[in-house]
């Protein structure tokens, strides 16, 4: 029996876009049939604007007001998220100095990449980075973020975090303690109200350089450029 | 000038009067939970900040109109509240819009709020507002359980629906108060209110650490300022309607702010004695102990 040739390739073509995220047709409890494409309806396809900055003593005052209210997004990397917990403690209590946390990017202000960044949450970084409102802020916790620190060689970190994201306030040390967080926030409250803290419109300004930067090492890129 | 136009002024000047002390006096209660875990806490002056920097904030996500909507029914809940609410008893100008009917009408805003949020919040989209909401809704369903069956315990006490003659029923010394004529029922209020409150042990709601802050997890901005500012008409609000109606009302302001911060504190104190319910835990609890006092409240009066 002769066998049939059919051209099947062996190594599909990989797409990089999640199961979940395929196109698909869905039908509707009505019956009528609906096209969706996540990654266009789930995300925002818009790049980023940069937000006004007023000026005189509205935005003095208004930089005031986000200098003492500090919303620090509950996220972890590395090993310096250790130093975090011991913030709502009392021995430090940083909700003195108005710094709370939030547990969601929308509500937060303040990003602190606490350590090393694997290239796998650099993407979670991200996102989580773009969903919040400006203006906001990043706080690079540990030599890590400066310069990869002890994991300078390891085939799986960045090592310079500001060619990623845009870093406000770098606390150095391997690890910074808890009175250098605070520090760290006491830096961040003074550049707020000098009107200095404007990195949040430098990453939308830069932000072709930041997405090369960032594409070049996060390879199963499967979302929008900008996804807020 | 025309009386309708100095009656809305008046009751705006009660509202801005309410908003601020519902502030401070959530600044205040989290000062105690600091204290009581050993912390100095947050400043009094924070929720200020908070709210001016919220309301700065310049919002680019759009989850449809529903989205939008959603914080603004809520902040109807709390306003409808306190405008039908008589704040001070026998005052003109802060008896606001209240009427004979207005116990059905307040218990009916109470859910309002609660219903436009979870239909904003439902937009959202995000998994953790649906968990919020539905856990929300079937929590809230149980609390009005107790808390309706005290109050149609009070309207058979008292043979009225409105809470204007409530409290006139109630002048007279510490005595005549509910508290002390019909105890069961104001047993079931304040046992719902710890619910209302959504203080833990009745937070699930909301739990940060858990589902990260339930229903308004996508709001932020603006949309977080509208929900934050309701939140302290509605404390107040709520704490104000169970003073009139189980302790008296208030014929001045100290005497109601001296009330709402001791009823609003019960339900602190019970929040940082007790942990977290899960949400069957609470919805049984609710149905179990309060439900068959104020069934009882009823019983006696028939």
């Amino acid at each position: 029996m002769e066998k049939e040739n059919k051209n099947i390739p062996l190594v599909k073509t990989k797409t990089f876009i999640n199961p979940e995220n395929e196109k698909r047709s869905v039908t509707a409890p009505d019956g009528s049939i609906i096209e969706i494409d996540p990654i266009k309806d789930y995300f925002c396809q818009d790049r980023p604007k940069e937000y006004k900055v007023r000026s005189g003593a509205v935005e003095k005052f208004l930089n005031w007001a986000r200098a003492e209210s500090l919303w620090v997004l509950g996220f972890g990397t590395g090993c310096g998220s250790i130093e975090i917990p011991p913030l709502v403690t009392p021995r430090f209590d940083m909700y003195r100095y108005g710094v709370q946390m939030r547990p969601t990017p929308r509500q937060s202000n303040v990003f602190i990449i606490s350590g090393y960044l694997s290239v796998k949450t650099l993407k979670r970084a991200i996102r989580s980075y773009e969903q919040m409102p400006s203006p906001k802020y990043i706080i690079a916790l540990g030599s890590c973020t400066i310069n990869g620190g002890m994991y300078w060689d390891s085939y799986n970190t960045i090592n310079r975090l500001d060619h990623y994201m845009p870093v406000d306030v770098y606390i150095a040390g391997c690890m910074p303690r808890p009175e250098a967080l605070l520090a760290g926030f006491a830096k961040l409250k003074e550049l707020i109200k000098a009107g200095k803290a404007e990195k949040a419109n430098e990453y939308v300004r830069n932000l072709d350089w930041y997405k090369a930067n960032q594409k070049k090492i996060i390879k199963d890129w499967n979302m929008p450029d900008y996804n807020w | 000038m025309d009386y309708s136009i100095t009656k809305f002024l008046w009751t705006l000047l009660g509202l801005f009067i309410v908003l601020n002390w519902g502030m401070l006096m959530s600044s205040t209660m989290r000062r105690i939970g600091a204290r009581v875990s050993g912390r100095f806490g947050i400043p009094w002056y924070q929720p200020w900040i908070d709210l001016t920097k919220l309301y700065s904030l310049k919002s680019q996500v759009s989850h449809g109109a529903m989205f939008f909507l959603g914080p603004v029914f809520r902040l109807m809940g709390g306003v409808g509240i306190f405008l039908f609410l008589p704040i001070i008893y026998g005052s003109d100008h802060w008896s606001n819009y209240s009427f004979s009917g207005d116990l059905i009408l307040i218990l009916y805003f109470q859910f309002f709020g609660m219903l436009g949020m979870a239909l904003g919040a439902g937009e959202g989209g995000h998994p953790h507002s649906a968990i919020g909401i539905s856990r929300g809704l079937s929590q809230f369903t149980t609390i009005e359980v107790p808390m309706t069956l005290a109050v149609i315990s009070l309207a058979i006490q008292y043979q009225t629906l409105s809470i204007s003659d409530i409290v006139a029923a109630q002048q007279g010394g510490f005595t005549t108060w509910t508290l002390w004529t019909n105890p069961l029922a104001t047993a079931a209020g304040m046992l719902s209110l710890l619910g209302a409150f959504g203080h833990s042990p009745f937070n699930l709601v909301k739990a940060p650490n858990e589902i990260p802050i339930g229903p308004p997890t996508e709001y932020h901005g603006v949309f977080l300022g509208v929900l934050r500012t309701n939140g302290a008409i509605l404390h107040v609000a709520e704490a104000a309607l169970f003073m009139n109606l189980f302790f008296g009302g208030a014929t001045n302001w100290v005497e109601l702010i001296v009330k709402t911060f001791l009823i609003y504190f019960w339900s602190v104190f019970v929040g940082t004695v007790f942990p977290r319910f899960r949400i069957e835990q609470s919805v049984r609890w609710f149905l179990k102990v309060p439900t068959i006092i104020g069934i009882i409240a009823i019983i006696i009066f028939l």
